[in-house]
Protein backbone atom coordinates (compact mmCIF):
# COMPACT_ATOMS: atom_id res chain seq x y z
CA UNK A 1 0.00 0.00 0.00
CA UNK A 2 1.64 3.24 -1.13
CA UNK A 3 0.94 6.05 1.31
CA UNK A 4 0.34 9.29 -0.56
CA UNK A 5 0.38 11.21 2.72
CA UNK A 6 2.87 10.05 5.33
CA UNK A 7 3.18 11.91 8.64
CA UNK A 8 5.59 10.82 11.34
CA UNK A 9 5.79 12.32 14.86
CA UNK A 10 4.51 15.69 13.62
CA UNK A 11 4.21 18.46 16.18
CA UNK A 12 3.00 22.02 15.93
CA UNK A 13 2.87 24.68 18.63
CA UNK A 14 1.08 28.01 18.62
CA UNK A 15 2.91 29.98 21.26
CA UNK A 16 2.55 27.81 24.36
CA UNK A 17 -0.33 25.79 22.93
CA UNK A 18 0.48 22.36 21.55
CA UNK A 19 -1.86 21.96 18.57
CA UNK A 20 -0.32 18.76 17.22
CA UNK A 21 1.38 16.42 19.66
CA UNK A 22 3.15 13.69 17.73
CA UNK A 23 0.90 12.78 14.82
CA UNK A 24 1.54 9.55 12.92
CA UNK A 25 -0.75 9.17 9.97
CA UNK A 26 -0.55 7.37 6.66
CA UNK A 27 -3.18 7.85 4.01
CA UNK A 28 -3.27 5.46 1.07
CA UNK A 29 -3.98 6.51 -2.49
CA UNK A 30 -7.73 6.57 -3.07
CA UNK A 31 -8.56 6.41 0.62
CA UNK A 32 -11.32 8.56 2.15
CA UNK A 33 -10.30 9.62 5.63
CA UNK A 34 -12.63 11.63 7.85
CA UNK A 35 -11.19 13.38 10.88
CA UNK A 36 -13.50 14.23 13.76
CA UNK A 37 -12.94 15.63 17.21
CA UNK A 38 -13.83 18.49 19.52
CA UNK A 39 -12.86 22.02 18.51
CA UNK A 40 -9.27 22.82 19.35
CA UNK A 41 -8.26 19.19 18.98
CA UNK A 42 -5.91 19.97 16.08
CA UNK A 43 -7.96 18.60 13.16
CA UNK A 44 -7.68 21.73 11.03
CA UNK A 45 -4.05 22.26 11.97
CA UNK A 46 -3.32 18.74 10.82
CA UNK A 47 -4.65 19.20 7.31
CA UNK A 48 -3.21 22.71 7.10
CA UNK A 49 0.21 21.21 7.81
CA UNK A 50 -0.21 18.81 4.90
CA UNK A 51 -0.22 21.70 2.41
CA UNK A 52 1.98 23.84 4.67
CA UNK A 53 -0.45 26.67 5.24
CA UNK A 54 0.96 25.98 8.71
CA UNK A 55 4.59 24.98 9.03
CA UNK A 56 5.05 22.04 11.40
CA UNK A 57 7.70 22.35 14.12
CA UNK A 58 9.11 18.82 14.10
CA UNK A 59 8.52 15.40 12.60
CA UNK A 60 8.32 14.61 8.90
CA UNK A 61 5.54 14.99 6.39
CA UNK A 62 5.77 13.35 2.98
CA UNK A 63 3.34 14.10 0.17
CA UNK A 64 3.56 11.62 -2.68
CA UNK A 65 7.15 10.92 -1.68
CA UNK A 66 8.22 14.57 -1.41
CA UNK A 67 9.42 15.62 2.04
CA UNK A 68 7.99 18.97 3.18
CA UNK A 69 11.06 20.85 4.37
CA UNK A 70 12.88 24.10 3.86
CA UNK A 71 13.87 24.43 0.23
CA UNK A 72 11.20 22.04 -1.05
CA UNK A 73 9.22 23.32 -4.00
CA UNK A 74 6.05 23.93 -2.02
CA UNK A 75 4.15 25.42 -4.94
CA UNK A 76 4.69 22.26 -6.96
CA UNK A 77 3.61 20.06 -4.05
CA UNK A 78 0.53 22.21 -3.44
CA UNK A 79 -0.65 21.64 -6.99
CA UNK A 80 -1.21 18.01 -5.99
CA UNK A 81 -3.23 19.03 -2.93
CA UNK A 82 -6.60 20.65 -3.57
CA UNK A 83 -8.03 22.49 -0.58
CA UNK A 84 -11.59 23.43 0.28
CA UNK A 85 -11.97 25.98 3.06
CA UNK A 86 -14.57 26.50 5.73
CA UNK A 87 -15.08 30.10 4.62
CA UNK A 88 -14.87 29.26 0.87
CA UNK A 89 -12.21 31.93 0.19
CA UNK A 90 -13.35 32.43 -3.39
CA UNK A 91 -11.73 35.34 -5.19
CA UNK A 92 -14.38 38.09 -5.05
CA UNK A 93 -12.97 40.09 -7.97
CA UNK A 94 -13.20 37.18 -10.43
CA UNK A 95 -16.23 35.54 -12.00
CA UNK A 96 -17.09 32.00 -10.97
CA UNK A 97 -15.60 30.72 -14.22
CA UNK A 98 -12.34 32.63 -13.69
CA UNK A 99 -12.11 31.51 -10.08
CA UNK A 100 -11.98 27.94 -11.33
CA UNK A 101 -9.84 28.59 -14.43
CA UNK A 102 -7.20 30.84 -12.84
CA UNK A 103 -4.84 28.29 -11.32
CA UNK A 104 -4.84 25.89 -14.30
CA UNK A 105 -3.71 28.83 -16.45
CA UNK A 106 -1.18 30.33 -14.04
CA UNK A 107 0.22 27.11 -12.59
CA UNK A 108 -0.42 24.35 -15.12
CA UNK A 109 0.15 26.59 -18.13
CA UNK A 110 -3.17 25.92 -19.87
CA UNK A 111 -4.53 28.54 -22.24
CA UNK A 112 -7.59 30.47 -21.07
CA UNK A 113 -9.94 28.70 -23.50
CA UNK A 114 -8.64 25.29 -22.38
CA UNK A 115 -8.92 26.17 -18.71
CA UNK A 116 -12.38 27.67 -19.14
CA UNK A 117 -13.58 24.56 -20.94
CA UNK A 118 -12.30 22.48 -18.04
CA UNK A 119 -13.90 24.89 -15.55
CA UNK A 120 -17.26 24.69 -17.37
CA UNK A 121 -17.25 20.91 -17.12
CA UNK A 122 -16.43 20.97 -13.44
CA UNK A 123 -19.01 23.63 -12.67
CA UNK A 124 -21.58 21.59 -14.52
CA UNK A 125 -20.58 18.58 -12.45
CA UNK A 126 -21.21 20.48 -9.19
CA UNK A 127 -24.53 21.75 -10.54
CA UNK A 128 -23.60 25.36 -11.26
CA UNK A 129 -23.80 25.48 -15.04
CA UNK A 130 -26.01 28.57 -14.98
CA UNK A 131 -23.90 30.60 -12.54
CA UNK A 132 -20.56 30.70 -14.34
CA UNK A 133 -20.61 34.38 -15.29
CA UNK A 134 -21.70 35.54 -11.83
CA UNK A 135 -19.44 36.88 -9.11
CA UNK A 136 -19.10 34.92 -5.86
CA UNK A 137 -20.96 37.53 -3.81
CA UNK A 138 -24.10 36.82 -5.86
CA UNK A 139 -24.15 33.14 -4.88
CA UNK A 140 -25.53 31.39 -1.81
CA UNK A 141 -23.12 29.81 0.65
CA UNK A 142 -23.79 26.33 -0.68
CA UNK A 143 -23.17 27.47 -4.24
CA UNK A 144 -19.98 29.25 -3.22
CA UNK A 145 -18.67 26.14 -1.54
CA UNK A 146 -19.43 24.07 -4.64
CA UNK A 147 -17.40 26.60 -6.65
CA UNK A 148 -14.67 26.12 -4.05
CA UNK A 149 -14.73 22.40 -4.73
CA UNK A 150 -14.65 22.93 -8.50
CA UNK A 151 -11.72 25.31 -8.07
CA UNK A 152 -9.78 22.67 -6.13
CA UNK A 153 -10.65 19.98 -8.68
CA UNK A 154 -9.53 22.12 -11.62
CA UNK A 155 -5.91 21.47 -10.69
CA UNK A 156 -6.57 17.72 -10.95
CA UNK A 157 -4.95 17.16 -7.57
CA UNK A 158 -4.08 13.74 -6.20
CA UNK A 159 -5.44 14.59 -2.77
CA UNK A 160 -8.37 16.78 -1.72
CA UNK A 161 -8.26 18.41 1.70
CA UNK A 162 -11.57 19.60 3.17
CA UNK A 163 -11.36 21.89 6.20
CA UNK A 164 -14.84 21.87 7.75
CA UNK A 165 -16.46 22.50 4.36
CA UNK A 166 -20.02 22.75 5.69
CA UNK A 167 -19.45 24.47 9.03
CA UNK A 168 -20.28 27.99 7.87
CA UNK A 169 -23.29 26.98 5.80
CA UNK A 170 -26.95 27.43 6.63
CA UNK A 171 -28.42 24.01 7.48
CA UNK A 172 -30.49 23.77 4.32
CA UNK A 173 -27.34 24.09 2.19
CA UNK A 174 -25.26 21.47 3.89
CA UNK A 175 -26.84 18.65 1.90
CA UNK A 176 -25.99 20.01 -1.54
CA UNK A 177 -22.30 20.28 -0.61
CA UNK A 178 -22.17 16.83 1.01
CA UNK A 179 -23.84 15.37 -2.09
CA UNK A 180 -21.07 16.74 -4.27
CA UNK A 181 -18.44 15.38 -1.90
CA UNK A 182 -20.10 11.99 -1.89
CA UNK A 183 -20.04 11.92 -5.69
CA UNK A 184 -16.35 12.81 -5.58
CA UNK A 185 -15.59 9.99 -3.18
CA UNK A 186 -16.70 7.53 -5.84
CA UNK A 187 -14.16 8.82 -8.37
CA UNK A 188 -11.19 7.32 -6.55
CA UNK A 189 -9.54 10.58 -5.53
CA UNK A 190 -7.88 10.61 -2.11
CA UNK A 191 -9.86 12.71 0.36
CA UNK A 192 -9.07 13.94 3.85
CA UNK A 193 -12.10 15.58 5.38
CA UNK A 194 -12.35 17.45 8.66
CA UNK A 195 -16.03 17.66 9.53
CA UNK A 196 -18.71 17.47 12.18
CA UNK A 197 -21.08 15.67 9.80
CA UNK A 198 -21.16 12.22 11.38
CA UNK A 199 -23.70 10.95 8.86
CA UNK A 200 -21.31 11.77 6.04
CA UNK A 201 -18.43 10.11 7.88
CA UNK A 202 -20.45 6.94 8.39
CA UNK A 203 -21.58 6.75 4.77
CA UNK A 204 -18.46 7.77 2.91
CA UNK A 205 -15.35 7.24 5.03
CA UNK A 206 -13.01 4.30 4.58
CA UNK A 207 -11.50 5.26 7.92
CA UNK A 208 -12.52 7.66 10.67
CA UNK A 209 -9.94 9.30 12.88
CA UNK A 210 -10.82 10.76 16.26
CA UNK A 211 -8.48 13.48 17.50
CA UNK A 212 -8.23 15.11 20.88
CA UNK A 213 -5.61 17.45 22.34
CA UNK A 214 -3.41 17.22 19.26
CA UNK A 215 -3.27 13.43 19.14
CA UNK A 216 -4.92 10.66 17.18
CA UNK A 217 -6.86 8.96 19.96
CA UNK A 218 -8.69 6.28 18.05
CA UNK A 219 -9.16 5.29 14.43
CA UNK A 220 -10.86 2.62 12.42
CA UNK A 221 -13.80 1.76 10.22
CA UNK A 222 -16.73 4.13 10.71
CA UNK A 223 -19.04 1.45 12.07
CA UNK A 224 -16.42 0.31 14.61
CA UNK A 225 -15.66 3.81 15.74
CA UNK A 226 -19.24 5.00 15.99
CA UNK A 227 -20.90 1.84 17.26
CA UNK A 228 -18.19 0.39 19.47
CA UNK A 229 -15.94 3.21 20.64
CA UNK A 230 -13.21 2.25 23.11
CA UNK A 231 -11.79 5.54 24.33
CA UNK A 232 -13.71 7.43 27.00
CA UNK A 233 -13.14 10.78 25.31
CA UNK A 234 -14.52 9.44 22.05
CA UNK A 235 -17.56 8.05 23.87
CA UNK A 236 -18.37 11.41 25.47
CA UNK A 237 -17.68 13.23 22.20
CA UNK A 238 -20.08 10.97 20.32
CA UNK A 239 -22.65 11.36 23.06
CA UNK A 240 -22.43 15.13 22.79
CA UNK A 241 -22.60 15.19 18.99
CA UNK A 242 -25.19 12.49 18.39
CA UNK A 243 -27.50 13.01 21.36
CA UNK A 244 -29.58 15.75 19.73
CA UNK B 1 -9.45 100.43 -9.30
CA UNK B 2 -12.78 98.68 -8.98
CA UNK B 3 -13.08 95.08 -7.88
CA UNK B 4 -13.74 93.91 -11.45
CA UNK B 5 -10.91 95.92 -12.96
CA UNK B 6 -8.50 94.52 -10.35
CA UNK B 7 -9.42 90.87 -10.07
CA UNK B 8 -11.50 89.96 -13.09
CA UNK B 9 -10.09 92.22 -15.76
CA UNK B 10 -11.15 90.77 -19.13
CA UNK B 11 -8.46 92.52 -21.21
CA UNK B 12 -5.68 91.42 -18.88
CA UNK B 13 -7.13 87.91 -18.86
CA UNK B 14 -7.12 87.66 -22.63
CA UNK B 15 -3.62 89.13 -22.90
CA UNK B 16 -2.08 86.79 -20.36
CA UNK B 17 -4.04 83.67 -21.28
CA UNK B 18 -1.34 82.21 -23.60
CA UNK B 19 1.19 82.51 -20.78
CA UNK B 20 -1.18 80.77 -18.37
CA UNK B 21 -1.86 77.98 -20.84
CA UNK B 22 1.82 77.33 -21.35
CA UNK B 23 2.17 77.16 -17.55
CA UNK B 24 -0.81 74.86 -17.33
CA UNK B 25 0.69 72.33 -19.76
CA UNK B 26 3.83 72.19 -17.65
CA UNK B 27 1.81 71.82 -14.44
CA UNK B 28 -0.19 68.97 -15.93
CA UNK B 29 2.84 67.10 -17.30
CA UNK B 30 4.70 67.57 -14.02
CA UNK B 31 1.67 66.39 -12.05
CA UNK B 32 1.14 63.31 -14.21
CA UNK B 33 4.83 62.31 -14.17
CA UNK B 34 5.06 62.71 -10.40
CA UNK B 35 1.81 60.82 -9.78
CA UNK B 36 2.74 57.88 -12.02
CA UNK B 37 6.30 57.60 -10.67
CA UNK B 38 5.06 58.05 -7.10
CA UNK B 39 2.49 55.26 -7.47
CA UNK B 40 4.98 52.87 -9.07
CA UNK B 41 7.60 53.64 -6.42
CA UNK B 42 5.03 53.38 -3.67
CA UNK B 43 3.89 49.93 -4.80
CA UNK B 44 7.49 48.72 -4.96
CA UNK B 45 8.23 50.11 -1.48
CA UNK B 46 5.07 48.59 -0.01
CA UNK B 47 5.94 45.14 -1.38
CA UNK B 48 9.55 45.43 -0.18
CA UNK B 49 8.39 46.55 3.25
CA UNK B 50 5.97 43.64 3.55
CA UNK B 51 7.79 40.81 1.81
CA UNK B 52 11.37 41.90 1.08
CA UNK B 53 14.41 40.21 2.60
CA UNK B 54 15.42 41.82 5.90
CA UNK B 55 17.95 44.44 4.73
CA UNK B 56 15.69 45.64 1.91
CA UNK B 57 12.70 45.66 4.24
CA UNK B 58 14.59 47.89 6.67
CA UNK B 59 15.70 50.21 3.89
CA UNK B 60 12.13 50.50 2.64
CA UNK B 61 10.84 51.25 6.14
CA UNK B 62 13.52 53.90 6.67
CA UNK B 63 12.77 55.48 3.29
CA UNK B 64 9.05 55.61 4.01
CA UNK B 65 9.54 57.21 7.41
CA UNK B 66 12.20 59.71 6.35
CA UNK B 67 10.38 61.02 3.29
CA UNK B 68 7.14 61.42 5.16
CA UNK B 69 9.04 63.56 7.68
CA UNK B 70 10.83 65.84 5.17
CA UNK B 71 8.91 68.95 4.09
CA UNK B 72 8.46 68.77 0.33
CA UNK B 73 9.66 72.33 -0.17
CA UNK B 74 12.87 71.58 1.70
CA UNK B 75 13.49 68.48 -0.40
CA UNK B 76 12.84 70.42 -3.58
CA UNK B 77 15.30 73.15 -2.62
CA UNK B 78 17.90 70.54 -1.64
CA UNK B 79 17.54 68.71 -4.97
CA UNK B 80 17.72 71.86 -7.05
CA UNK B 81 20.12 74.09 -5.13
CA UNK B 82 22.26 71.73 -3.02
CA UNK B 83 22.89 68.69 -5.23
CA UNK B 84 24.71 70.71 -7.96
CA UNK B 85 27.50 71.17 -5.40
CA UNK B 86 28.21 67.44 -5.65
CA UNK B 87 27.89 67.46 -9.41
CA UNK B 88 24.23 66.44 -9.65
CA UNK B 89 22.60 69.09 -11.77
CA UNK B 90 18.96 68.67 -12.75
CA UNK B 91 16.63 70.84 -14.78
CA UNK B 92 13.80 72.48 -12.82
CA UNK B 93 11.36 69.95 -14.33
CA UNK B 94 13.48 66.95 -13.34
CA UNK B 95 14.13 68.36 -9.87
CA UNK B 96 10.44 68.94 -9.27
CA UNK B 97 9.44 65.52 -10.64
CA UNK B 98 12.06 63.87 -8.44
CA UNK B 99 11.12 65.68 -5.25
CA UNK B 100 7.38 65.18 -5.77
CA UNK B 101 7.58 61.52 -6.67
CA UNK B 102 10.09 60.68 -3.92
CA UNK B 103 7.70 62.01 -1.30
CA UNK B 104 4.57 60.71 -2.98
CA UNK B 105 6.10 57.22 -3.16
CA UNK B 106 6.54 57.23 0.62
CA UNK B 107 2.90 58.13 1.23
CA UNK B 108 1.58 55.78 -1.47
CA UNK B 109 3.62 52.94 0.03
CA UNK B 110 1.79 53.27 3.34
CA UNK B 111 -1.57 53.41 1.56
CA UNK B 112 -0.81 50.30 -0.54
CA UNK B 113 0.46 48.50 2.54
CA UNK B 114 -2.80 49.20 4.35
CA UNK B 115 -4.68 47.93 1.30
CA UNK B 116 -2.69 44.70 1.10
CA UNK B 117 -3.16 44.15 4.83
CA UNK B 118 -6.88 44.79 4.39
CA UNK B 119 -7.29 41.78 2.09
CA UNK B 120 -8.64 38.88 4.18
CA UNK B 121 -6.15 36.21 5.24
CA UNK B 122 -8.24 33.53 3.53
CA UNK B 123 -7.44 35.06 0.15
CA UNK B 124 -3.71 34.62 0.70
CA UNK B 125 -4.31 31.06 1.87
CA UNK B 126 -6.52 30.13 -1.08
CA UNK B 127 -3.93 31.53 -3.48
CA UNK B 128 -1.13 29.59 -1.78
CA UNK B 129 -3.16 26.39 -1.57
CA UNK B 130 -3.67 26.48 -5.34
CA UNK B 131 0.09 26.49 -5.87
CA UNK B 132 0.28 30.01 -7.36
CA UNK B 133 3.78 31.44 -7.06
CA UNK B 134 4.46 34.63 -5.08
CA UNK B 135 4.23 36.88 -8.13
CA UNK B 136 0.93 35.41 -9.29
CA UNK B 137 -0.53 35.49 -5.81
CA UNK B 138 0.09 39.22 -5.78
CA UNK B 139 -0.76 40.10 -9.37
CA UNK B 140 -3.86 37.93 -9.78
CA UNK B 141 -5.37 37.68 -6.32
CA UNK B 142 -4.15 40.16 -3.72
CA UNK B 143 -3.33 43.40 -5.54
CA UNK B 144 -6.58 43.69 -7.54
CA UNK B 145 -8.46 43.54 -4.24
CA UNK B 146 -6.00 45.72 -2.34
CA UNK B 147 -5.99 48.46 -4.98
CA UNK B 148 -9.78 48.53 -5.04
CA UNK B 149 -9.77 49.08 -1.29
CA UNK B 150 -7.41 52.05 -1.49
CA UNK B 151 -8.76 53.91 -4.51
CA UNK B 152 -10.14 56.75 -2.34
CA UNK B 153 -6.93 57.48 -0.36
CA UNK B 154 -4.78 57.00 -3.47
CA UNK B 155 -6.90 59.51 -5.38
CA UNK B 156 -6.66 61.89 -2.44
CA UNK B 157 -2.90 61.52 -2.40
CA UNK B 158 -2.72 62.14 -6.15
CA UNK B 159 -4.72 65.36 -5.70
CA UNK B 160 -2.18 66.47 -3.09
CA UNK B 161 0.72 65.71 -5.44
CA UNK B 162 -0.96 67.71 -8.16
CA UNK B 163 -1.49 70.69 -5.84
CA UNK B 164 2.10 70.50 -4.65
CA UNK B 165 3.35 70.98 -8.21
CA UNK B 166 2.84 74.70 -7.47
CA UNK B 167 5.86 74.52 -5.16
CA UNK B 168 7.99 73.98 -8.26
CA UNK B 169 7.70 77.68 -9.01
CA UNK B 170 10.41 78.27 -6.38
CA UNK B 171 12.95 76.42 -8.53
CA UNK B 172 12.15 78.64 -11.49
CA UNK B 173 9.82 76.14 -13.12
CA UNK B 174 7.55 77.98 -15.54
CA UNK B 175 4.45 76.17 -14.21
CA UNK B 176 0.96 77.62 -13.88
CA UNK B 177 1.66 79.54 -10.67
CA UNK B 178 5.02 80.88 -11.89
CA UNK B 179 3.52 82.07 -15.16
CA UNK B 180 0.64 83.66 -13.31
CA UNK B 181 2.93 85.66 -11.03
CA UNK B 182 4.98 86.61 -14.06
CA UNK B 183 1.87 87.75 -15.90
CA UNK B 184 0.73 89.69 -12.87
CA UNK B 185 4.00 91.59 -12.84
CA UNK B 186 3.83 92.31 -16.56
CA UNK B 187 0.22 93.48 -16.49
CA UNK B 188 0.49 95.12 -13.10
CA UNK B 189 -2.84 93.49 -12.34
CA UNK B 190 -3.72 90.45 -10.16
CA UNK B 191 -6.25 88.96 -12.62
CA UNK B 192 -3.80 86.22 -13.83
CA UNK B 193 -3.38 85.02 -10.24
CA UNK B 194 -7.14 84.76 -9.79
CA UNK B 195 -7.38 82.96 -13.12
CA UNK B 196 -4.67 80.51 -12.05
CA UNK B 197 -6.50 79.81 -8.80
CA UNK B 198 -9.73 79.18 -10.72
CA UNK B 199 -7.93 76.83 -13.14
CA UNK B 200 -6.54 74.76 -10.24
CA UNK B 201 -10.02 74.53 -8.73
CA UNK B 202 -11.64 73.62 -12.05
CA UNK B 203 -9.11 70.79 -12.51
CA UNK B 204 -9.20 69.35 -9.01
CA UNK B 205 -12.73 69.92 -7.76
CA UNK B 206 -14.17 67.07 -9.86
CA UNK B 207 -11.48 64.75 -8.49
CA UNK B 208 -12.24 65.79 -4.93
CA UNK B 209 -15.90 65.00 -5.57
CA UNK B 210 -14.90 61.67 -7.09
CA UNK B 211 -13.10 60.65 -3.88
CA UNK B 212 -16.33 61.20 -1.97
CA UNK B 213 -18.26 59.07 -4.44
CA UNK B 214 -15.66 56.26 -4.25
CA UNK B 215 -15.75 56.34 -0.47
CA UNK B 216 -19.52 56.10 -0.32
CA UNK B 217 -19.54 53.26 -2.84
CA UNK B 218 -16.97 51.33 -0.83
CA UNK B 219 -18.85 51.96 2.44
CA UNK B 220 -22.08 50.72 0.82
CA UNK B 221 -20.35 47.44 0.05
CA UNK B 222 -19.61 47.14 3.73
CA UNK B 223 -15.90 46.51 3.58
Amino acid sequence: MAAIIDMKAVTKNFGGFRALDGIDLQVAEGEIVVIVGPSGSGKSTLIRCINQLEEHDSGTIKVDGHVLQKGADLNAIRTELGMVFQSFNLFPHLSVLRNVALAPVRVRGLSWPEAEARARKLLERVGLKDQIEKYPAKLSGGQQQRVGIARALAMEPKVLLFDEPTSSLDPEMVGEVLDVMQQLAKTGVTMIVVTHEMGFARKVADRVIFMDAGRVVEQGLPETLFDAPCDERLKSFLNAVLSH
Amino acid sequence: MSFFEAFLNWNVFVQTLPLLISGLTITISLGLCAIVLGLAGGMLLALLRLYGPTPLRQIATAYIDIFRAVPLLVLLVVVYYALPFVGLRFTPFTSATLALSIVSAAYSAEIFRAGIEGVPKGQFEAARALGLNAFRRMSDVILPQAIKLVIPPITSNSINVFKDTALASVVAMPDLLKQATQAQALAANPTPLISAALIYIALLLPLVRLVGIFERRLAAKGR
